[in-house]
């Protein structure tokens, strides 16, 4: 009886979806990892071990369903009780379950040694984005959705890695084992590559361990998996790997980058360089809780557009998107960009939806502040 | 009365305010329900009201499920979203399911020991009228600045706490309110099913829906007070700058998972032991045939009870509990299967050789023994904890819960109402309507749950708004059968009126397998029952 709306169901939406790609994936895949494949055995065993028992307890019921009818004439038995059986089918299953818990106990261990690794990275959740800092190679960043608006919204077609696309995906040395310290700044989160069996929550104050080593190069794509707010749904994970080589390049390139950044807030920046650099920042960071024309949602997340704040001394702006705002979902941004780039939010805020301010905070604004701090 | 007195004087002197006319019937108008201290109309107000948050829970599980028929953002926003996904859950919970139990524990504990009514009535009383304003505080977060309640039904802090919408403090007043009902209802069945047994029912004569309401409302009484100590610490972060849950302040964001759990794992045993037990008095009566293994099945109750209490971290084997810890709480969990297996296994030999008939009741319970084993199984899985390690926080894991929750309790409900609407209406249920609700109902959880099992491995992760196409054809499924199930809810509703307003007069005991004290009184139950308790030999 149940089977057959389904599948008229399936055939009807089979149809609508034809031209997509149809994906009727019933299963886990078994992962890029040694021990994603150890798991994806695990899974299969247990589910086969359930299945088998499913068949037996169905298959009596539905017999006594079929045979043992009232309206087949059928009179009732009167046994109630034995001791034999009741003793019976409590060992089975505990012998059935210590065989399970067997392996399931040897993967674990192999799962919990994260020690002896050759790249280290710290992953820190952040309402609603990922932040990647390779320790000891002064290589930190951002990663952010990069899945538009317009598609969420459907207003446009929606690309085959929808909302599994970031603009900046984590890199990783194909074959290293690599050790994630997983944290988070402001709720928990959790950290979820399902090819690598990697998920670990991400928790403000404390510092989790995983560990991954990947066998194959290629982009791996991953999510949120714990409810942090808002946005939970828009904070996916991209990996990408690459052979040692290529790694090794893309390592160097960032270094340089990182110092063409302090270059920057040296520079002398004009009022439309900032506005122009501030819109990306914004559009990026803020936009989620403040939204396109700085309307925000009150009253979580307040208008900029016209705000005391946004419109007031810079001084106190700049201040309160440096250290956030303790009690609330504002997160001190001092920490998480960098000085050009507060510099060019701050900016813009102030000259953006007629709060037509026409001042500018400069980098070198933000640097002095970031100096005093740290006297 | 007046036999009652020279037999349980203790009894007497509790009752002392009740009328001591033989054949007085209930108060008229409005303060017949406000004031009454009746088993029979408090269970009845019980039973209404968990049947409205029902219908209100599952109207967010529909805006729910409409938003996630396609990819994209169609219906609500995210933040809407949040706060249905979390009312849905906490109404669920809180206000469908456990206070249905509550109500056939109401209605049937008294008629199955044989009593004239709960033990402590005016409690009684209390307790069920503190629900509707718990609800009416916990819904009216909905309209406040800021939204309700947008944490998910865990509440897992600090969302809830440093970043909750004002609201939370409502949201914790309420439950608060739902916590003292739990436990008032909780001392009264055990008060009830210690004291006021008839002559001769020794414990092991209970039937086994008053053993399983007896160790359930143990449960409740164990853990509703750490629930309220949870939601305390909470408080006191939120108004009174303490940090329990804030490690900027030396607290720990993963303690206030301990203590929720150590009462969320109790709390879904709370709500599935008494269907446990509603299904071990239908399965027997239209196998017309024993229940098998009596002893076992008390014995296994208890097991399960006991081990509810040290497995509640396999609900955290990612947020990097030791290792030790994790081996620990596997191997307990797994354990949990050999005394359920033993219930499953007692309600299919009870079947065995039987003289099966199919009425809507053996229907529903025949469903809730299949259903519920799924669910079990995918349990079993869950509870690898490597393997978790993919489950954990996927539609899996809301598939599993889904099956143990909707075909476990919400159809043993749905069994014990058909089973005992006779006896409470006095008129038979129209039984070709009665099998068309469980078939739509079957055909329709079905649909909607069994897919989520496989977007949940495929990689969809729960509580999320919007997802990548990838999962789109399951989604669309899973929405069309929770439509049609939550559709087929309201006809329901009407089966359940039509009942009430005519229909067969029912006999005492309409059915000819059914055993037990509540058959021996006419249908419908007279308002005052056993004032003279019966023999049981």
């Amino acid at each position: 009886m149940m089977r057959h709306p389904q599948v008229w169901v399936g055939l009807v939406l089979w149809s609508i979806f034809s031209q997509a790609q149809a994906a009727w994936t019933v299963n886990m895949a078994p992962g890029a990892t040694e021990v994603s494949n150890k798991v994806f055995d695990l899974h299969m065993t247990i589910f086969w071990i359930c299945v088998a028992i499913g068949i037996v307890v169905f298959g009596a019921m539905f017999w006594s369903m079929i045979v043992h009818r009232r309206s087949t004439g059928q009179v009732a038995a009167k046994f109630h009780e034995s001791t034999t059986v009741e003793i019976l089918w409590t060992i089975v299953p505990f012998l059935i379950l210590v065989a399970m818990a067997i392996p399931a106990t040897k993967t674990l261990i192999e799962i919990y040694d994260s020690t002896e690794s050759d790249v280290d990275i710290q992953v820190t959740g952040y309402q609603w984005k990922w932040h990647y800092k390779y320790l000891g190679q002064d290589v930190e960043f951002f990663s952010n959705m990069a899945t538009p608006a317009e598609q969420i919204h459907n207003q446009a077609t929606k690309g085959e890695h929808y909302l599994l696309e970031v603009d900046q995906p984590l890199v990783l040395p194909v074959g290293a084992k690599v050790r994630f310290l997983v944290t988070a700044a402001d709720v928990i989160h959790s950290w979820w590559v399902p090819a690598f069996a990697v998920k670990r929550d991400a928790i403000p104050g404390f510092v989790n361990e995983a560990w991954t080593r990947v066998e194959k190069p290629g982009l791996y794509r991953g999510q949120c998996t714990e409810l942090c707010g808002k946005d939970h749904g828009f904070m996916p994970i991209v990996v990408e790997v690459k052979s040692k080589a290529d790694y090794d390049t893309w390592l160097a390139e960032r270094k340089a980058e990182a110092g063409k950044l302090k270059e920057l807030t040296s520079k002398e920046w004009t009022l439309e360089e900032l506005v122009a650099r501030g819109d990306k920042v914004y559009h990026t960071t803020c936009v989620a809780c403040h939204q396109a024309e700085g309307q925000g949602l009150p009253p979580m997340f307040p208008a900029l557009k016209g705000s005391k704040i946004a419109t007031g001394p810079k001084e106190g702006h700049l201040n309160i998107v440096f250290h956030g705002k303790p009690g609330t979902s504002m997160a001190a941004f001092g920490k998480q960009l960098s000085e050009v780039d507060i510099a060019a939010v701050v900016t813009y805020e102030r000259n953006a939806w007629g709060n037509n301010k026409g001042d500018m905070v400069t980098p070198k604004d933000v640097l002095a502040l970031k100096q005093a701090e740290s006297k | 009365m007046s036999t009652l007195t020279d037999d349980h004087a203790h009894v007497a002197d509790d009752h002392a305010h009740v009328d001591h006319e033989h054949a007085h019937g209930p108060a008229k108008g409005l303060m017949r329900w406000v004031l009454t201290t009746n088993h029979k109309d408090i269970g009845t107000m019980y039973l209404w009201f968990s049947f409205a948050m029902f219908l209100l829970g599952g109207s967010f599980a529909m805006v729910i499920r409409a938003e996630l028929f396609q990819p994209g953002l169609q219906i609500v926003q995210p933040e809407f979203f949040n706060q249905m996904t979390t009312m849905h859950g906490l109404i669920m919970v809180f206000g469908a399911v456990m206070p249905a139990f509550v109500g056939l524990a109401n209605w049937m504990i008294p008629l199955m020991v044989g009593a004239p009514d709960m033990a402590l009535p005016r409690m009684n009383n209390f307790s069920f009228w503190l629900l509707p304003a718990a609800f009416l505080l916990l819904i009216s977060t909905l309209f406040s600045p800021g939204g309700g309640p947008n944490f998910g039904w865990t509440f897992y802090a600090p969302l809830s706490t440093t970043y909750a919408p004002e609201s939370v403090t409502f949201f914790i007043f309420a439950i608060h309110l739902m916590g003292i009902s739990s436990i008032m209802g909780a001392i009264n069945v055990i008060a009830t099913i210690l004291n006021l047994r008839a002559p001769g029912m020794t414990l092991m004569k209970m039937p086994l829906f008053v053993w399983t309401w007896l160790i359930t409302a143990f449960l409740l009484i164990a853990v509703m007070p750490v629930l309220a100590g949870c939601v305390t610490m909470m408080l006191m972060d939120i108004h009174f700058g303490t940090s329990f849950f804030s490690a900027a302040g030396g607290g720990d964001p993963v303690l206030f998972q301990h203590v929720f759990w150590f009462f969320g794992h109790p709390e879904v045993y709370i709500m599935i032991l008494p269907a446990f037990g509603a299904v071990s008095a239908i399965i027997p009566a239209f196998s017309r045939k024993p229940l098998f293994g009596y002893t076992s099945m008390v014995y296994a109750t208890a097991s399960i009870a006991f081990l509810s209490f040290i497995v509640w971290a396999h609900h955290m084997f990612v947020v990097g509990i030791p290792l030790v810890g994790e081996l620990f709480f596997m191997y307990a969990t797994l354990l949990i299967a050999v005394p359920t297996g033993v219930k499953v296994f007692n309600w299919a030999s009870t079947m065995w050789q039987g003289s099966l008939s199919f009425e809507t009741p053996m229907l529903f319970a025949v469903a809730f023994v299949i259903l519920f084993t799924i669910g079990g199984f995918s349990g079993l899985m869950l509870a690898i904890a490597p393997a978790d390690f993919q489950y954990h926080d996927t539609y899996f894991v809301v598939a599993h819960f889904h099956y143990v929750l909707v075909p476990g309790a919400i159809f043993g409900i749905f069994a014990s109402a058909y089973y005992w609407l006779p006896k409470w209406t006095g008129h038979m249920y129209d039984e070709t309507l009665g099998k068309l609700h469980f078939w739509l109902s079957f055909i329709g959880m079905n649909m909607a749950f069994f897919p989520m099992h496989f977007v949940g491995l495929a990689g969809m992760p729960r509580r999320i708004p919007d997802y990548n196409l990838q999962f789109a054809d399951f989604n669309m499924v899973s929405s069309i059968g929770a439509f049609m199930f939550g559709a087929t809810q309201i006809f329901f509703l009407f089966i359940v009126i039509k009942c009430i307003r005519g229909g067969e007069p029912a006999p005492a005991k309409p059915w000819d397998g059914a055993e037990g004290l509540e058959w021996s009184i006419p249908s419908p139950a007279p308002y005052h029952t056993f004032t003279t308790p019966p023999e049981v030999k």
